[in-house]
This record gives structure tokens, sequence and C-alpha cells, in this order.
């Protein structure tokens, strides 16, 4: 017999990691011991907290590492802030995956360009994760980082200590607000982009961030000269179903649900401008 | 084919609800709606729209999708495996039979919905042609033939005093056998009477406008000044999109108290400014222009492009009929390039 789509599943936190003063990482495994699901850098999940609700996250964890799910939170509103709330040990409903993910064989043997703007770091750790993990797939591997101050650095052990040490990979970080135990750059990211003036050659990027970011990226990227092939972003949609049924996520014909949340610029350059 | 006189309807309802639950239009005070039949309630086989679609049949306003218990252990089940009782729906017109098949292209579609497939399932669909079109008719538009409904278990036809029955799936000729004791062989002069009212179905409507080519059109019209014209009258009251026979959008609630609570599923509407405001405050439809530009290109433009060309649209006229300050989706049409022959 065919299932209910919308039935969770039964996870445990089993972790509860605070990240910044409003983002907080909880690593959830099956209560059986069973893996969850099998997933793609860059898909979703449906994650429910009784009897709060229910919302989409996208999963920052990579399926490289075995056993568990990842999700970093930010406190924002009705259900996140329950989340927030919780402690590990606490059984929650997950569904999923949902969403296409990030094409990681396309970006086989080519250079890659992560730009990342505050909690949206979250679906580009599943891929960069993934791509380190599988290093002699990739080429050099560059990641440029930017918060709203030092303290709001999600991931901060990986940017800071983890990813710098692993061969032809780069952090590069920034933030909005100067501080006195902040000694790197700061200003925004696409400003910063520009600086570093990263060569568009054999170069794909992948971009994450509030939309604001990612539109003034987006700007900057093209100056620049990178293709709309080239540039991989993720969108974020109010989502209910996770499967393309609720009706409330589509940019056009796309759901982004289904057909996204990853695009390249130059699909959603086919898209009306409604995201 | 089959045939029962008019005046033994009563007889043949009261076979039919031995066989699942009956549910006909029948009229309380100025509405008529599906109601549950009841031997001393008559049927209103004249008017042509019941007030809302027999969608809530298949997709009911408000539904339980899982129920859970929170306390000690967290359990989940599954409300869908008590979805669907056996139900028979008399009456169901052409528009609103062709809307079915339109919103089976949603739940049927994989991932399917279990609890809209169950339902579907147990229910038997007795379709009743129409005779002649009201004003706010236009199914034609949509290529539906009023006196047809291929989507239906049955299809009957009023020749004036008589109804005749033709069977039209597995469903509908076991639902005749069972009803062998109320119903009489058609004769051939039957089969022609069926075919004169069939024919004149097709006649008589106000309103004829070609959709071919349509939804391309519409392809280049997302950002046309039209739509910062229309949507200026609209109250986002949201009628529309209820009374809407392909309308499917929906929201999940929760209704909990002490340890225990349920996931509801209830219907929702792009008309509505939180339908997809998120927590973070960005909006992608910001205001009521995005939302009523929404509403027409999915059912125009963007359900035809997910689903081989078919509009989200039957020409029912309920939206034409009830929207309070007369939004009226044949002037989008025609105002889109929809061409009108004969006007």
């Amino acid at each position: 017999m065919a299932s209910n789509p919308l039935l969770p599943q039964v996870a445990v936190v089993t972790d509860v990691r605070r990240e910044t003063p409003d983002v907080k990482t909880f690593r959830v495994e099956a209560a059986d011991g069973r893996e969850l699901f099998a997933y793609r850098p860059g898909q979703c999940a449906m994650v429910s907290l009784f009897p709060v609700g229910e919302a989409l996250f996208s999963i920052t964890s990579s399926p490289t590492r075995i056993g568990f799910l990842e999700f970093s939170i930010k406190e924002t509103g009705v259900l996140t802030r329950a989340l927030h709330e919780i402690e590990a040990g606490t059984e929650i409903g997950v569904r999923g995956p949902y969403g296409n993910g990030f094409p990681v064989d396309f970006l086989r043997g080519k250079d890659l360009l992560f730009i990342g703007g505050g909690i949206a770091l979250a679906p580009l750790r599943s891929l960069i994760n993934y791509c380190l993990d599988n290093r002699d797939d990739y080429g050099r591997v560059d990641i440029i980082y930017g918060a709203r101050s030092s303290r709001d650095l999600v991931q901060r052990e990986e940017l800071l200590v983890n990813w710098p040490r692993i061969r032809n990979t780069g952090v590069h970080l920034t933030v909005d607000v100067r501080s006195d135990d902040w000694d790197g750059n700061v200003g925004f990211v696409p400003a910063f982009l520009e600086q570093l003036n990263p060569a568009p050659e054999g170069k794909v990027t992948v971009t994450c961030g509030p939309p604001i970011m990612i539109k003034f990226v987006l700007q900057s990227l093209a100056k620049m000269g990178y293709q709309p092939e080239d540039v991989i972003t993720t969108l974020e949609m109010k989502m209910k179903c996770g499967i393309g049924k609720c009706g409330r996520c589509n940019i056009g014909d796309k759901y982004v649900c289904k057909s996204g949340p990853v695009f390249t610029l130059a699909e959603l350059q086919q898209l009306p401008n409604e995201y | 084919m089959k045939k029962i006189a008019k005046t033994k309807l009563q007889e043949l309802w009261r076979c039919l609800s031995a066989e699942g639950a009956l549910y006909l239009p029948v009229r309380s005070d100025s509405v008529v709606d599906f109601a549950l039949w009841q031997e001393d309630v008559p049927a209103d086989l004249e008017t042509l729209n019941t007030f809302l679609p027999p969608k809530k049949f298949y997709y009911p306003q408000t539904e339980t999708v899982l129920k859970y218990e929170f306390g000690e252990n967290l359990q989940l089940l599954d409300a869908s495996s008590q979805a669907g009782e056996k139900t028979i729906l008399f009456g169901v017109r052409p528009c609103d039979t062709a809307a079915l098949s339109l919103m089976d292209k949603v739940y049927l579609s994989e991932p399917v919905d279990e609890a809209y497939r169950r339902r579907r399932e147990n229910t038997v669909i007795i379709a009743l042609g129409c005779r002649e079109p009201e004003e706010t008719c236009f199914c034609q538009t949509f290529d539906i033939d009023p006196g047809k409904a291929p989507g239906a278990d049955l299809l009957a036809i009023d020749t004036g005093t008589e109804l005749v029955v033709t069977a039209q799936s597995l469903k509908g000729e076991e639902l005749l056998v069972a009803l062998n004791g109320v119903l009489q062989e058609a004769t051939s002069g039957d089969e022609i009477r069926v075919k004169d009212v069939q024919e004149q179905a097709g006649e008589g409507y106000l309103t004829r406008v070609s959709v071919h080519g349509l939804a391309e059109k519409l392809d280049t019209c997302f950002a046309s000044p039209y739509w910062d014209r229309l949507y200026r009258r609209c109250i986002a009251c949201g009628t529309c999109t209820y009374l809407c026979p392909t309308c499917h959008c929906f929201d999940l609630q929760e209704y909990a108290a002490g340890h225990s609570g349920e996931r509801v599923r209830c219907w929702d509407a792009c008309m509505f400014t939180d339908f997809t405001q998120m927590a973070g405050g960005h909006n992608p439809r910001p205001t009521q222009k995005e939302r009523v530009r929404q509403r027409f290109m999915h059912k125009l433009n963007y359900f035809p492009r997910q689903h081989g060309g078919e509009y989200a649209c039957v020409g029912c006229g309920r939206c034409v009929r009830q929207c309070p300050v007369n939004l009226d989706i044949l002037e989008v049409i025609r105002e889109m390039g929809g061409a009108v022959d004969g006007q």
C-alpha cells in the first residue's frame, strides 16, 4: 500500500550545538538507529516539532558523513524559536529528502567558488564537505563567507580551522560590522567578492545568502565575466508540503520544492522575477 | 443504456443509498449544494452549479493527515488510512467532472496523495448532462461538452420525463447491475432523444472565447501593465479560490491539547498575504497585484506548462458569479489574447 507522503518519520535530536547568538545546529538520527534516508548535498527536509508545526530546512550535513542529518537553524519564527528551546534527546518528525540538490557531477573536476552569507552557509556546507571529502574529484576550492559580525559566523571551527587546513582550499571571511575581536575584512559580501576578484576561467560559483546579497552577488559575478551556466544559487520559499502540491512555492511553472531549490542563473533568467 | 422516469427517482436514490453514502444537489434557502440524501428532501436537478464544487468529497476543506502523541514518547499515526468511505455523487455536472481529472494530475502524481486516492477509488460519480447553459457558463471555452462527462462512471441525460443512464466505467457498469430492479431498458428512441439533448446542450452560450495558444501568449505577459489595473479591484476575500473546482492549494495547521494533537490540512488561497510570507520577513508576492497575477497565471499558463497544455479552469462560472468586485477570468482571457469567436 502506498504511504501518506505527509507522514514524517520519528527521529531523535542527539546533539544541539550553539553556533551564534541566534543559530543552533541540530544533529538528528532515526529513533531505531537506521539511516533516515539517503540524500544529495543541497537537498532539504521537513522538520516537525510537535505540537508547534513543520517547516522545510536545508540539510547542512554532507551525505559523506553517515548515520545522521544536521540542520543549522536560525531563530526567526514560531517553529524555529521552539526548536531553539529543545535539548538533546527530544523526539521530532522528519520527512524527505526534497528538492534537486547540487549538480555534483557537473562540478566534478572544476574549481569551485562558494559565496555565502549568514545562515545560508547551511546548504553550502553540505556541498563543501562533500567536495572536501572527495578532495581528488574537485579542483581548487575557495569559500567567501560573510556574517553580520564576528559573533555571527556559523560553523566557526570549520571556517577558521578545518577548511583552511585542507590542501588547495581557501577561506575568505568578512563581517558587516567591525569589532575588537576581528582583524579580518569588514564589508558586505558583494564588495569583498569584487575586491578578491577571482578569475572565472574553469570555475563554477555556488552562492547562497539573503535575497539582497544574492541579487548583488549575481550582478558582481556578471561584471567579472562569469557565465550564467556557471553561476549556481539556491532559493528559499514558504513551503507546506515539499512535494509540489500545496501550491505556494512556485516561480512561474517551477515549484522550488521539486525543481529547486538549486538553480543556475541561466535557469533563473528563464523564470519570472518573483522570488 | 437504461432509463428511469423522473417521478420514480426517489426509488432510484433509495437503492443507491444502499450502495454507499449518497450525496446529491439539495436546495436549502437560496443555496444549492451537495447534501446527504434523505428520503423526504427533494433534490434540485435544475440548478446547474452547486454553490461549492464537489471537490470537497475528494479533497475536504479540512482533513486530519496525521495524529500524534507527544508525551513520554513521540507516536505518529497516519490518519489517511481512515479516508475513503464508499460514496456516490449524483448529479455532478460535466464541468465539475472535468475538474476532477485536473485535480487528479496534482494529487495522483508522484508522490500520490493516499487519502485522495482512496476517496477517488471509493467514489462513484453519476454525472448529469446539462440541457442549456446559464449566463455565466463557459465550459466550451475549455473544450468541455456540456452534454457529456467522460470522467464520470455513469452519465445521466434528462430527456424530459425520464433520465437515460449510460455506464462509462467498470464501476458504473457494476452499479447499473445493482440498480437492475429500478431501471428499465432504454429504447432506440431514447438513444435519439439523448443525442438531441446533447446536441442542444452546446447551443445558447453567451460566451465563446478560444483559448487555443493562450498559454503560449501568456509566456510574455508576466510584466504586462494589465496586472497593475486588474488587481486594484481585488479585496483579497479568497472566495474565487474556495469556489473553484480546480483550486487545490492547502495549508497545514496543528490542533493540540494536553499531549496529543492532529495535523490538519485545510484549503488555502493564493489571494492571502501570508500565503507566501516567510518567517524572516521576505514575501515574494508582496502586494495584491502579484497575488492576482499568480491566480490567473497559474490557471492559464503555469498549470498548462506543467500538465501537457491543459488549463486549470473548466468554465463553471462560479468565480465570475460570486466575486464581490466582478473580477472576471473571461475578461483576463480576452485581454491577454484569447480570440473571441462570434460576438
